[in-house]
């Protein structure tokens, strides 16, 4: 596995990445008017539209941390307001655990962040995307491909090193 | 990038819009169409002035057939906007139009960001994100649902009204649903209409009485709508219609019974005529209500409080219609779409203590106004003041709770022009001198500017200013005894105290009380202020994001009459449109069970809000019924073994995008 | 309950029976006030139109005193005087809000040995008592409910504007709130926010009075027997001038002008003597709820 990201290299264009996940109806919705009001925000965060935010999947989230993500923002309507009645408490549950996990694994608080948006909340998108993209900023690449590159060395050191004492013991 | 193009040959089409200067003026359009080119997979990819033009989709449907392209990708505007245009576009290529997908690079980056160079970044991550996604895609055949052709109106003012007549000449069954016990509405209180001034009730009653005559229309005033179920064609709505106390199949309107109360006075405050006037517990809201049946109201009623009234009511109804037993119904309707015309209420003068509504008695709101002036009114439209007298002098505050921080941003749009109706009335009324208090003057409308024209003729005087407040503390002896209203004169820059007889708060218009509650109830979305929210504020002004729903009238937003009943036209008109077509195509995004993987455990049962996922225990396997499924994708991620699948949100689409957010390519991800 | 204590000049002058009355009143109510050492000025002088960082800079010196006398995480200072709240509350704002400014108050206050670490919360007297001590628990205390007493609340500019911390900017009501709490009967009037004449007293007396007769007039016609105030500007001019009024204006102009935590302490069971009832010039007549032969006595 080799990550081809130009940016997390150069520590001095070092930008903090942010993979969001919206749900179609409010927070992507909102997302919509923050651009249609023109208001202003950092370009840090990239958006994945889903429908609901039940439909995702933590292992979206992890697979964005482990590939080279920063950060990961999840936006769905606020609790008793889902288009599809409950999709958000789903959502909520996961997080919940899921913060936890990633407590356990070293992955900082600030870098996961489940927040409400209604449609009409535009200058929410605009405060939480600006406000997340400063806190990762503060705590810095994530840079877990390159950690796992680090491991995949060691790992294949290790494993030359037990091959070797093999070969020695055979002998 | 090798594997993946095994299955087929893919092609990719990568056009990027420039949306005249809304994103080419914010980013580099020609550099990100020329890094796509350099993605695996892309075919073709250019830079395009306006995708969603003909010229712009005619070049993607000759690029798939030139090329032999079988996935297209736009970089443009939202999906919500354009989504189905150019899905449309790729069908008429050739292609199946699910081999699409949208890159928003308008609202979500040249809008929003001002680092061209970032901007450009970010419009590269997302195209290759999309051009990524689209080798998973797969062709899909959007679900047909039949409309039912019966309609639901909810709200039966002016707006509702019309959308139900409307509809109802079309041939189409209509419910109207009316909270209230008659229909009407604001205008119903109204006197006079602007800027022509002819009388609201003439225009307004020929209306109701059709309505309640239309053999199409069923009318169910006193009644509200408590739940929504289904979806876009087959709406199933439960209304509950809360007790008169009166049969409405027998009662003629004669009105016998409320001479007859023991009530010889009113001593309930008279909702129809804001409070103006004390009503009867057995009551009519006004002589031309519609329907025209009396009610009685539980709360003020001997009968129902102590259980030992005269009954005079029921000796004077020879109709027997008076039912004191009579419950709370329920009553369940089929319905393929529904219009919502809910209206709106006017602001509260309480909350802005400072111009003394409440506590100074002649200070009264607009509404009240219209009723004083009405020749219908409690007063029979003679101006006579809470102290008994006629006004001299009179002022009316503009924008009373509009256009303030402090209580309502926005501009309620229709008070400047009924403050200059309400001025011509009064003056008309009294021959008082009328001071108009205002920030500007705004009269934006056919013969609305003329109308104002005509007030400063009519020697009404403008002042240019908030005002500060209304005190009764007098500091000159001409003011002793009057209100005085203070404010500035901006436009001669002094501060002015005019002292008046009678203050006249032009108040705005918000929300409903239950707007929110409705909104939750019908699955639509408010904006900022608490208005029903539009599907787009220009290119789909009555309709919602929930198919087969659409607003109408102040509901939506302060408007005035003919706005009104304009925009109850267009929902009506949407509603024919879909009903006419007798069905519609829904995103073909529900979820279906691999059964090979799938374990039967039943984690998903328990998850999807609407039940549409069952297990077959001799196969012992989940099964989706498409029908119900409503295309969440909750039960996706909750599968334990994965076994669940939403078309258009499969796994592999959503990975391939987060790694093509993240520059890696799909072989380096796997 | 445990403050920070900022006096000010006005309450060791003029204002002497605001200061002995709350302290009295924090006494009663077991509220501690812990004065601030070595305070200054808060800068609420005509300092401000000269050099307004400079006036920062003292309120500034008082902040940073008060941090230093506090380990709390937040520490609660209370300023009775209108000028002073505002003075240090506005100080506190711009030291947070605006960067430039904090950084050349800072560099002040370097120089005198301090440093402000942004923790210290300005707070009103009025505020404390409703929203932290809370009415109920006043209520509980009242020994001497002042039954039908009508009283005129009179908030002045500075405890509300420009910043409206604990109540509406134009409307205000904490203060019925406490009279009402104490037993006693709020009037209704509109002025409660309007300008006393402030300075304009001392400068162009004409426009002072004129400011001050209106309030003064208005109290009296809404049928308030007592006027309560949380300024001792404001207290002063209100009760200083009436006198000057009635002859200027040829009318009778006669109420008394108290400190609301005077009022308070009658309620709470204090003597006169003990909320300095006696640094008045015009005394209210309260006999009629002295239940102890001691408050009479205080004469």
């Amino acid at each position: 596995m080799v990550s081809t990201n130009e940016q997390s290299t150069s520590k001095n264009s070092w930008e903090p990445r942010i993979v969001a996940f919206f749900c179609n109806w409010c927070t992507y919705t909102a997302a919509d008017l923050a651009g249609v009001s023109r208001l202003r925000y950092s370009p840090n965060a990239r958006i994945i539209r889903v429908m609901c935010s039940g439909r995702i999947d933590p292992q979206f989230v992890l697979d964005a941390f482990s590939k080279g993500a920063d950060g990961v923002l999840i936006g769905g309507c606020h609790p008793g307001d889902c288009h599809y009645i409950e999709g958000n408490y789903k959502a909520l549950r996961r997080v919940q655990l899921l913060k936890r996990m990633l407590k356990d694994m070293g992955i900082e608080e600030k870098r996961f962040r489940l927040e409400w948006i209604s449609a009409s909340e535009g200058e929410r998108v605009k405060t939480v995307i600006n406000e997340m993209t400063e806190q990762v900023r503060e705590l810095g690449p994530l840079g877990m491909p390159e950690r796992f590159a680090d491991w995949d060395k060691e790992l294949d050191i290790l494993e030359k090193e037990i091959n070797r004492k093999g070969e020695t013991v055979d002998a | 990038m090798h594997g993946n193009g095994h299955k087929e040959d893919i092609r990719i089409g990568f056009y990027v819009c420039h949306c005249g200067h809304n994103i080419a003026g914010s980013l580099d359009v020609k550099s990100v169409a020329e890094y796509v080119k350099t993605l695996p997979g892309v075919a073709v990819s250019r830079d395009y002035k306006y995708m969603c033009s003909d010229p712009g989709q005619e070049l993607v449907q000759k690029d798939i057939r030139q090329n032999k392209l079988n996935r297209i990708v736009v970089a443009s505007c939202s999906p919500l906007l354009h989504e189905h245009t150019f899905r449309i576009a790729v069908e008429k290529g050739g292609l199946n139009p699910f081999y699409f997908q949208m890159v928003n690079i308008r609202e979500n980056v040249s809008w929003v960001h001002t680092d061209k160079k970032a901007a450009t970044e970010k419009a590269k991550d997302l195209a290759r994100a999309a051009v990524q996604r689209v080798f998973s895609h797969k062709p899909l055949e959007p679900k047909h649902v039949k409309i039912n052709p019966d309609v639901l109106v909810v709200g039966g003012g002016i707006s509702g009204i019309h959308a139900a007549l409307t509809l109802a000449n079309a041939g189409k069954k209509v419910y109207l649903v009316e909270k209230s016990p008659t229909i009407g509405g604001h205008m119903a209180m109204f006197d006079k209409t602007f800027p022509t001034l002819d009388c609201a009730a003439c225009i307004l009653t020929p209306k109701m009485s059709q309505v309640k005559n239309h053999s199409n229309i069923t009318l169910w005033s006193y009644s509200e709508v408590t739940k929504v179920d289904g979806y876009v064609g087959n709406y199933k709505i439960t209304v509950k219609r809360k007790p008169r106390y009166i049969n409405e199949e027998l009662c003629v309107g004669c009105m016998d019974c409320i001479e007859k109360c023991v009530y010889k006075e009113g001593k309930t405050p008279d909702e129809f005529n804001a409070g103006l006037s004390k009503r009867k517990p057995i009551y009519i809201p006004f002589p031309q209500a519609t329907p025209q049946v009396v009610l009685i109201d539980r709360e003020a009623c001997i009968e129902f409080k102590s259980g030992h009234c005269k009954k005079t009511c029921v000796e004077a109804c020879d109709r027997n219609a008076i039912d004191f037993k009579q419950q709370e119904e329920t009553k369940e309707i089929e319905a393929g779409t529904i219009i919502l015309a809910t209206g709106f209420k006017t602001f509260d003068a309480d909350k802005v203590p400072y111009y003394g509504y409440g506590k100074y008695q002649n200070v009264y709101t607009s509404l009240e106004v219209e009723r004083l002036v009405n020749a219908s009114g409690p007063t029979s439209g003679e101006v006579i003041l809470r102290n008994g007298k006629t006004p001299k002098m009179i002022g009316i505050i503009h924008c009373v709770g509009s256009r303030d921080k402090r209580t309502n941003r926005w501009c309620s749009r229709t008070c400047c022009m009924y403050s200059l109706k309400l001025a011509h009335l009064l003056k008309e009324h009294t021959d008082a001198e009328v001071y108009n208090f205002y920030i500007d003057m705004r009269t934006p409308g056919k013969a609305y500017e003329e109308f104002y024209d005509k007030l400063l003729e009519e020697n009404v005087h403008f002042i240019r200013g908030r005002v500060a407040e209304v005190t009764d503390c007098a500091v000159r002896p001409e003011e002793e005894g009057k209100l005085i209203i203070r404010a500035e004169d901006t436009m001669i820059g002094i501060v002015r105290r005019v002292p008046v007889d009678m203050v006249v708060l032009a108040v705005g218009m918000e929300p409903k009380e239950d707007a929110q509650d409705v909104r939750r109830m019908f699955n639509i979305s408010c904006s900022t202020e608490g208005f029903f929210l539009e599907r787009h504020p220009k290119l789909a002004p009555v309709d919602t994001f929930t198919d087969g729903i659409y607003i109408a009238g102040a509901c939506q937003g302060p408007k005035d009459i003919p706005d009104s009943v304009a925009q109850a036209g267009a929902a009506a008109a949407q509603a024919l449109s879909l009903i006419d077509r007798g069905e519609i195509e829904l995103e073909p995004n529900t979820a279906f069970v691999v059964q090979e993987e799938c374990s039967g455990c039943r984690t998903c049962l328990t998850i999807c809000p609407y039940n549409a996922i069952s297990r077959d225990e001799e196969k012992q396997k989940a099964f989706i019924n498409e029908a119900l499924c409503k295309g969440c994708g909750t039960c996706v991620a909750a599968c334990p073994s994965g076994a669940i699948k939403q078309n258009l949100f499969e796994d592999e689409m959503i990975y391939s995008e987060i790694n093509g957010l993240l520059k890696l390519t799909s072989t380096e991800c796997c | 309950m445990k403050y920070l204590y900022y006096p000010g000049c006005s309450l060791r002058s003029t204002g002497r029976a605001y200061d002995e009355s709350l302290l009295a009143v924090s006494k009663k109510l077991e509220i501690q006030l812990e004065e601030i050492n070595d305070w200054n000025c808060c800068g609420a002088t005509s300092y401000v139109s000269i050099d307004e960082i400079d006036a920062f800079s003292l309120a500034a010196r008082n902040l940073a005193l008060a941090e230093l006398q506090s380990s709390d995480e937040e520490v609660n200072l209370i300023a009775p005087c209108s000028a002073c709240y505002l003075a240090l509350l506005k100080t506190e704002r711009f030291l947070e809000e605006v960067p430039d400014v904090s950084a050349k108050i800072n560099s002040s206050l370097y120089k005198a040995g301090l440093h402000y670490n942004g923790r210290v919360n300005v707070r009103h007297p009025i505020d404390v008592l409703v929203n932290d001590y809370g009415l109920e628990n006043i209520s509980k205390r009242i020994e001497t409910p002042l039954k039908g007493l009508k009283i005129a609340c009179y908030y002045g500019c500075q405890s509300l504007r420009p910043y409206a911390t604990f109540d509406d900017q134009y409307h205000p009501m904490t203060m019925e709130k406490i009279v009402e709490a104490i037993g006693a009967e709020p009037i209704d009037w509109s002025l409660k926010t309007r300008c006393c004449g402030g300075s304009l007293t001392g400068t162009i007396q004409e426009a002072g009075l004129r400011l001050n007769r209106f309030l003064l007039k208005e109290a009296q016609k809404s049928g308030a027997e007592i006027i309560i105030t949380c300024c001792p500007l404001c207290q002063h001019n209100l009760e200083c001038y009436q006198e000057r009024i009635s002859r200027f204006y040829d009318e009778e102009i006669n109420i008394p002008v108290l400190y609301f935590t005077q009022l308070m302490g009658i309620a709470l069971g204090l003597s006169e003597k003990e909320v300095s009832m006696h640094r008045l010039f015009k005394k209210p007549s309260l006999k009629r709820f002295s239940q102890k032969g001691a408050a009479a006595h205080a004469w």
